[in-house]
């Protein structure tokens, strides 16, 4: 039975850190940047007090924080690191190398836009951009799921069957620097739940072998087809990992997908991350309304829930994805993927993709509904960039 | 045979070229480190000819990860057998080509450096990014011939000197830093031991001929390593906790820098009619300035001293 946790009013990214210690990582590497950095500066205070025995490793770099926890890993530690945008730009060779010798790293992105134009703030380009390397992506909500689904990444990513990083997303400032009331994982109960380490293979004199050797055209397509089946294969293990710290934690932080009055909506939006607060919000007040509208949220986009998504969405009359992200000279990222599942599916529903907070730009709940009304007016947009300010750009532009 | 495989560490049947320096100079030290021993590999010559999977002829554990990244990685490894409590124990050992190690790895190498990380560092500098087809490094030396340093009607090939990495690694204050020579084959073993007995970050740099790269006679790469020394272009030395101790010097006194170029294609161009004989003069006085940085101005031999007279003559002349 869950025990009744004790809420404290917490930042967001101190709570993680705070989680993250009594996951029990043995090694840490991480490199200031913000939204981040408290994540690291909490966990290195955490290891300076001796409340967790740990190796806090100062590296000079992102690139150095990644490959000192793909060393780490491959020895047999648990490893972990956090970063944001650039950081997780300056990792991305690293983490395919890590996914591809399918290592257990788990990490944290404070979502952040990257440069240029520079930006501090939040949207998911760091994240969507690197969703082809093999890394698992959560995403939270708040800050309590971020907290959550570190315990359920560390849990995850060491199963056997999955063996591969997983990185849990929280939107930069608006989850990271924002007080809530979070109930950090009980120290036994995530002891229990994790239990101790035990790498399948690792670099140890007692039990020699290679790591990272190279593959000719005869062998390499396996070996990345093994990454990909272990990703897929991830989804289901990240279901049951979410159940059991359900009956474990009692919270329903994990899963893939959450359906909220999804199931008879007329109109489904789909987002990922901390805008889906505001999205409830929107579709609270339009339910009072009697207008059928509801929120596809993904938990989980890497693995991509296909099947998953398109049962709930395949009752919709139209479909709006909100996204923080894109692909330039595409469109977005979220969006084709779905419509990519939905036309496997033979399902026609009218979908379209809307990208908003670029660079933190805030989307009130105004904005939301605004999007929600054009699109029950009929119109279909493929990807379209929200409010953009057309007053403000530079005179060359046509 | 005095230099038999260990095969709890490498197994022999690995793909290197014919007379290669890297695949005899990374056995030895490997060897001497012994199979207690954790190695890390840049991608590289030696990472390709001992790795293709599913073979490997790693007997000792072995990782590679990426081309750079190979201190940091042994941090990492550092790290968690510390946290296991099997530091010192085990030899931690990253290893990489001048590439890998003074220009792309320079970062995470100055990063394991500069936190103190019990490792050793192995460099195995052949003066090119060898394994892409003999490209520049930061490490190829003046008038290298390569191929994104060609030498031509308008080039004598690379237009730097060498980086001193050995002396940036000095400067990290870590208590081991040596400079060593497939040449002195024999002095390697010895000299690893040694190094392993020293707790802290410690850096060796390995000179070690490619054939290929070099376009030597693959019959005489370790005489060719032992004429960098011997002609003072390759000083070896350790500097052991801030004291630096030079290599005995040659037997048979310092030799003119004609010797070790002319048999090496790379600097073929040199010797061709021209006015090339002055870009020897200044290797020469590369030469001179090595001897008397390591051996004091007594050591540096009189044509050495005539070549650095003839380059400020010249530098007079067209000021
Ligand atoms: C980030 C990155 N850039 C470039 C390469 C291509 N690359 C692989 S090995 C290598 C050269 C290796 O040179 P060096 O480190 O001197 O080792 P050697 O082969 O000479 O032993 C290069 C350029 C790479 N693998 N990764
Ligand atoms: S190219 Fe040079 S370094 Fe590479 S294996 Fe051949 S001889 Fe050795
Ligand atoms: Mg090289």
């Amino acid at each position: 039975m869950a025990p009744q946790g004790r809420q404290e009013i917490l930042e967001g990214a101190m709570a993680v850190a705070h989680a993250v210690a009594r996951c029990r990582p043995e090694v840490i590497a991480a490199y200031p940047i913000t939204p981040q950095t408290h994540i690291s500066e909490e966990l290195s205070t955490i290891v300076a007090d001796g409340e967790l025995q740990a190796e806090f490793v100062k590296v000079e770099s992102e690139f150095g924080a990644a490959s000192v926890c793909l060393g780490a890993s491959a020895a047999g530690a648990r490893a972990y690191t956090a970063t944001s945008s650039q950081g997780l730009m300056l990792m991305a060779e690293v983490l395919w190398n890590i996914a591809g010798m399918r290592l257990p790293v788990v990490l944290a992105c404070a979502n952040r836009s990257v440069s240029a134009p520079l930006s501090i703030w939040c949207d998911h380009q760091d994240a969507d951009s690197i969703r082809d390397c093999g890394v698992i992506q959560l995403h939270a909500e708040d800050a309590q799921e971020a907290v959550d689904q570190h315990v359920i990444a560390f849990k995850a990513a060491e199963d056997r069957r999955v063996l591969l990083p997983v990185m849990v997303n929280l939107d930069g400032f608006l989850l990271t620097h924002v007080f809530e009331p979070v109930e950090l994982p009980d120290q036994a109960l995530c002891d229990a739940f994790l239990g101790k380490y035990e790498a399948l293979y690792k670099l140890d004199p007692g039990d020699p072998m290679s790591f990272g050797c190279f593959t000719e055209p005869d062998k390499c397509m396996e070996g990345r087809w093994m990454i990909h089946d272990a990703c897929l294969r991830s989804a289901a293990v990240i279901e049951e990992v979410s159940a059991a710290f359900a009956r474990t934690f009692g919270r329903n932080s994990g899963g893939l997908l959450e359906e909220y009055k999804s199931a008879d909506a007329d109109t489904v939006l789909v987002a990922k991350g901390s805008i889906c607060g505001t999205i409830k919000d929107v579709v609270d007040e339009l339910r009072d309304k009697g207008r059928r509208v509801g929120l596809v949220r993904i938990k989980t986009f890497r693995p991509f829930p296909r099947d998953r998504i398109v049962a709930a969405v395949r009752g919709a009359k139209r479909i709006t994805v909100v996204e923080k992200g894109g692909s330039f000279g595409s469109g977005g990222v979220v969006t084709p993927e779905l419509k990519d599942a939905l036309y496997d599916a033979g399902l026609r529903i009218p979908v379209s993709g809307f990208c908003v907070q670029l660079g933190g730009r805030e989307v009130a709940p105004d904005g939301i509904q605004e999007i929600i009304d054009r699109v029950e007016k009929g119109e279909q947009v493929h990807y379209e960039y929200f409010r953009l300010k057309k007053a403000i750009l530079p005179d060359l532009v046509p | 045979m005095e230099f038999k495989y260990d095969e709890r560490v490498l197994k022999p049947g690995y793909t290197s070229c014919l007379g290669c320096g890297e695949a005899l100079a990374m056995r030895l030290v490997a060897q001497a480190c012994g199979p207690n021993s954790i190695f890390t590999n840049c991608t590289g010559c030696s990472e390709i000819f001992t790795s293709r999977y599913p073979a490997s002829s790693w007997a000792a554990p072995w990782i590679h990860s990426l081309f750079e990244n190979s201190a940091a990685v042994a941090s990492g490894v550092y790290y968690a057998l510390k946290h296991k409590g099997r530091m010192p124990q085990v030899n931690v050992i990253g290893t990489g080509g001048d590439g890998g190690t003074a220009d792309i790895g320079l970062q995470c190498l100055s990063g394991a450096m500069e936190r103190g990380d019990d490792i050793l560092y192995v460099c195995w500098d052949n003066e090119a990014y060898m394994n892409t087809g003999v490209q520049r490094s930061g490490l190829t030396p003046l008038d290298a011939d390569t191929t994104t340093s060609p030498a031509g009607k308008a080039s004598y090939g690379n237009d730097r000197p060498k980086k001193d990495l050995p002396m940036i690694m000095a400067a990290h204050g870590i208590p081991y830093v040596g400079v060593a020579s497939m040449g002195y084959y024999r002095e390697l073993a010895p000299m690893v031991k040694r190094i392993l007995q020293i707790r802290g970050p410690k850096f060796l740099q390995v000179h070690v001929v490619c054939p290929l790269g070099w376009k030597s006679d693959p019959a005489k790469s370790a005489e060719l390593a032992r004429l960098a020394f011997e002609t003072g272009l390759y000083p070896l030395y350790e500097i052991i906790r801030g004291e630096t101790k030079p290599h005995r010097p040659p037997k048979d006194g310092w030799r003119p820098v004609e010797e070790y170029l002319k048999p090496q294609g790379r600097f073929r161009h040199l010797f061709r009619a021209g006015n090339a004989a002055e870009r020897i003069t200044r290797i020469q006085a590369l030469a001179a300035a090595n001897i008397r940085k390591f051996y004091g101005p007594d050591a540096v031999p009189q044509f050495a001293k005539d070549a650095e007279a003839k380059l400020a003559e010249a530098a007079k002349a067209t000021a």
